[in-house]
């Protein structure tokens, strides 16, 4: 497997396949095709990042640009979903999601719930997610929670662009709603990718790497920074496991459980603000169900509760760093029952 | 300098760039005969023992176990006792790695090749000497060309290797020619076609064994030699608990216990090597073409058909190598081997006899095909 692409274009050949593939499968979004109508809308500039660019010379009948109104597109995508198309609809920053959260909340999660089990709903809403990005407050949020909060959604937020073209084929066959979470520092990420398509279940935990000391469990920006101390702990003797959620909901408790029941230590890294995030969750799942395999407390890695900074110091000292994953590693090694 | 024999990170397998120095096998002093394991190496996809390419007193070991090192980075030395340490540590001091473009990879061309038979896109290699009567290596069910990881270059150090992915393996297209032996033999001579390969001694592994055997029978003057590993078409018997697992498994849970199956020493079976048989079962169609192939092969829990019962009327020159401990094709199959064949029946070893006791087939291969 020798061909190396971005995260940013697995995304795009995703979405090109599943176009090609089903025709039922559409796009709505801000500025997704980037002028259509005016001259030049075959090579025109394809969404905020340039994602989604060539998709629309190839599928021009399946991408629409919208007015920017997310409360309405996401509304239409919702109902185009309940008729029978497949919308992808894109939302640039998930920090937008907040004007249509009775689309997403009220209506999307609770069709096959509220029309007893006749009604699917099979859309998917990407977005961009985490800081980093010099973007400020209203374009850096790690809202995560907030989906895995409601049932009736899936959401993801992958790592790699093997893991990215993966689920996002796996979103969009997905007959339920799934927030499809992308975080914008990792996009250009290269990774090895095969041609064809390929599917990866939602709700699949991956174990990036093997360790017998402590476990940490983490997702989407922050596998990299756990990779990176975990390199630093090896040289201190100390060998981690790294957990990739990949799935946030459905969550891979089972793989979860076992690695914590291997290594009797929890380390929980989530970029979302530390309160009711998916590490805590994680947390106190443990804490249920494996209480008698933990040999010490179990440590939380996260920003400070407080909006990103727009400062790129203090944005920097926001993001968890790989110094304090491999910290928090230390301090439960440390701990610990006596 | 003459005497000294440098001991090397070896490059098993066309993806390997490093490997991980695991532990000693022998002692600094120890007599050292001609493929005696000296050191455990683990890579991302397995782990094995580097042997001996000389004889020799381990003279000196220069890679610490836990050491991630290059390929062709210096491990060891090998030495006769009238060497002096001076010139030992000399030697060491002296080694430089061969750097890339001079590599002989590099002149090779690109790792991985395509060839478009019967409009289905067929990914191969092709390396090794480039005089001689080619050797193409066929893998068997739900495998690719990375099973002939350990044999591929050893093999290429004196004749012409071809290794390919079978339709619907590895990462060759997706679509099978047919479910039959035929079908498939038939395919494997139209791919010959297509890279211009008039005759090859074939290597096959369990079905590619058996797709070699059908090949003899059917076109025999495609085939200059037959070397059959843990080979299928010489009984009825076949594990369906294997074929099935394969066949189901959707999840790194449930598909490790299977592979599993394949080694005598289970642990062989790295998280990599999982990920990777996963990651190929998890393309579009593959499923349900491994149903249909199994289900063609061996419908009905029974090997479907036994070209290997009639070899001997080829009169090839046949090489059968098995692992005792075969939990697949059961090793019992050897006694059907055509009169004159050369059987050898390894102890400790399963059904990848050419991973599992690399270098001992190998050298039998090469005896075998004149080399």
């Amino acid at each position: 497997m020798a061909r190396k692409i971005s995260m940013k274009q697995a995304v795009n050949e995703a979405i090109d396949q599943e176009m090609s593939r089903d025709p039922t499968v559409i796009m709505l979004g801000e500025d997704i095709v980037g002028g259509t109508g005016c001259d030049g809308e075959e090579d025109a500039w394809g969404g905020v990042l340039g994602v989604t660019k060539g998709l629309y010379a190839k599928h021009p009948n399946q991408l629409i640009d919208t007015p920017l109104s997310e409360s309405a597109y996401v509304g239409a995508a919702v109902g185009a979903a309940a008729c029978g198309m497949r919308p992808i609809a894109e939302l640039m920053f998930i920090d937008f999601m907040g004007v249509c959260f009775d689309q997403i909340f009220n209506q999307a999660a609770k069709f096959r719930y509220m029309f007893g089990g006749k009604a699917e709903t099979p859309v998917v809403i990407r977005a961009m997610v985490g800081a980093g990005f010099r973007a400020a407050a209203q374009h850096s949020q790690m809202l995560t929670p907030l989906f895995t909060h409601i049932p009736g959604l899936k959401v993801v937020c992958p790592s790699t662009p093997y893991d990215t073209k993966g689920l996002l084929i796996q979103s969009i066959r997905d007959n339920n709603p799934v927030i499809f979470c992308e975080h914008k520092n990792l996009y250009a990420l290269e990774g090895e990718v095969p041609e064809g398509s390929y599917t990866i279940p939602l709700g699949e935990a991956n174990v990036v790497r093997e360790g017998k000391h402590c476990s940490i469990v983490t997702y989407g920006l922050m596998v990299h920074r756990a990779i990176e101390a975990a390199s630093t702990l090896a040289k201190e003797g100390i060998e981690v496991e790294i957990v990739d959620l990949r799935t946030l909901s459905p969550l891979d408790m089972d793989t979860v459980l076992e690695s914590v029941t291997k290594t009797g230590r929890l380390v929980c890294v989530d970029e979302a603000s530390p309160r009711c995030n998916i590490g805590t969750d994680i947390a106190a799942q443990v804490a249920m169900h494996a209480f008698g395999a933990l040999k010490a407390q179990i440590e939380q890695v996260a920003p400070p509760h407080a909006p990103v900074p727009f400062s790129p110091t203090l944005e920097d000292l926001y993001i968890p760093s790989a110094a304090q994953v491999a910290d928090a590693v230390r301090r439960t090694l440390k701990g610990g029952k006596h | 300098m003459a005497g000294i024999t440098p001991i090397i990170m070896p490059k098993w397998g066309l993806s390997m760039a490093e490997g991980t120095v695991g532990a000693w096998l022998v002692e600094v002093g120890t007599e050292i005969t001609v493929g005696m394991p000296i050191l455990d190496v683990e890579t991302d996809k397995i782990a094995n023992a580097v042997e001996a390419p000389d004889p020799g007193l381990l003279r000196r070991k220069v890679a610490n176990e836990g050491e991630l090192l290059p390929v062709k980075a210096l491990l060891g030395v090998l030495a006769g006792s009238d060497v002096s340490d001076a010139e030992i540590d000399a030697y060491i001091a002296a080694y430089v790695m061969p750097v890339s473009g001079a590599d002989d990879d590099e002149q090779a061309g690109p790792a991985y090749l395509y060839a478009d038979v019967d409009g289905l896109r067929i990914r191969y290699a092709r390396r090794g000497a480039t005089e001689g009567t080619p050797v193409l290596f066929v893998h068997g069910f739900g495998g690719d060309l990375d099973n002939w990881l350990f044999n591929i270059d050893a093999i290429g150090e004196k004749h012409p290797v071809i290794a390919l992915d079978l339709p619907g393996h590895g990462q060759s297209e997706v679509k099978l020619p047919g479910t039959s032996l035929e079908a498939l033999a038939d395919f494997v001579a139209r791919f010959m076609d297509a890279i211009d390969v008039a005759q090859a001694h074939l290597v096959g592994h369990s079905v590619g064994g058996a797709i070699a055997a059908q090949l003899a029978l059917a076109q025999p003057q495609r085939v200059a030699t037959l070397s059959l590993i843990a080979s299928a078409g010489f009984g009825p018997e076949i594990n369906s608990a294997y074929t099935e697992g394969f066949t189901s498994a959707a999840s790194r849970r449930d598909l490790k216990p299977v592979l599993e199956l394949l080694f005598q020493d289970p642990t062989l079976v790295s998280r990599q090597m999982v990920d990777d048989v996963l990651k190929y079962k998890r393309l579009d169609g593959v499923g349900e073409l491994l149903t249909t192939l199994n289900q063609g092969l061996f419908g009905g829990g029974k090997q479907s058909a036994l070209p290997g019962l009639k070899l001997a009327q080829t009169g090839k020159p046949v090489l059968m190598i098995w692992g005792k401990d075969d939990q697949i094709v059961p090793a019992a199959h050897a006694a059907q081997a055509p009169a004159g064949a050369t059987v050898e029946i390894f102890d400790g070893v399963g059904h990848m006899a050419q991973m599992e006791r690399a270098s001992d087939v190998n050298r039998l291969i090469l005896r075998h095909i004149g080399g």
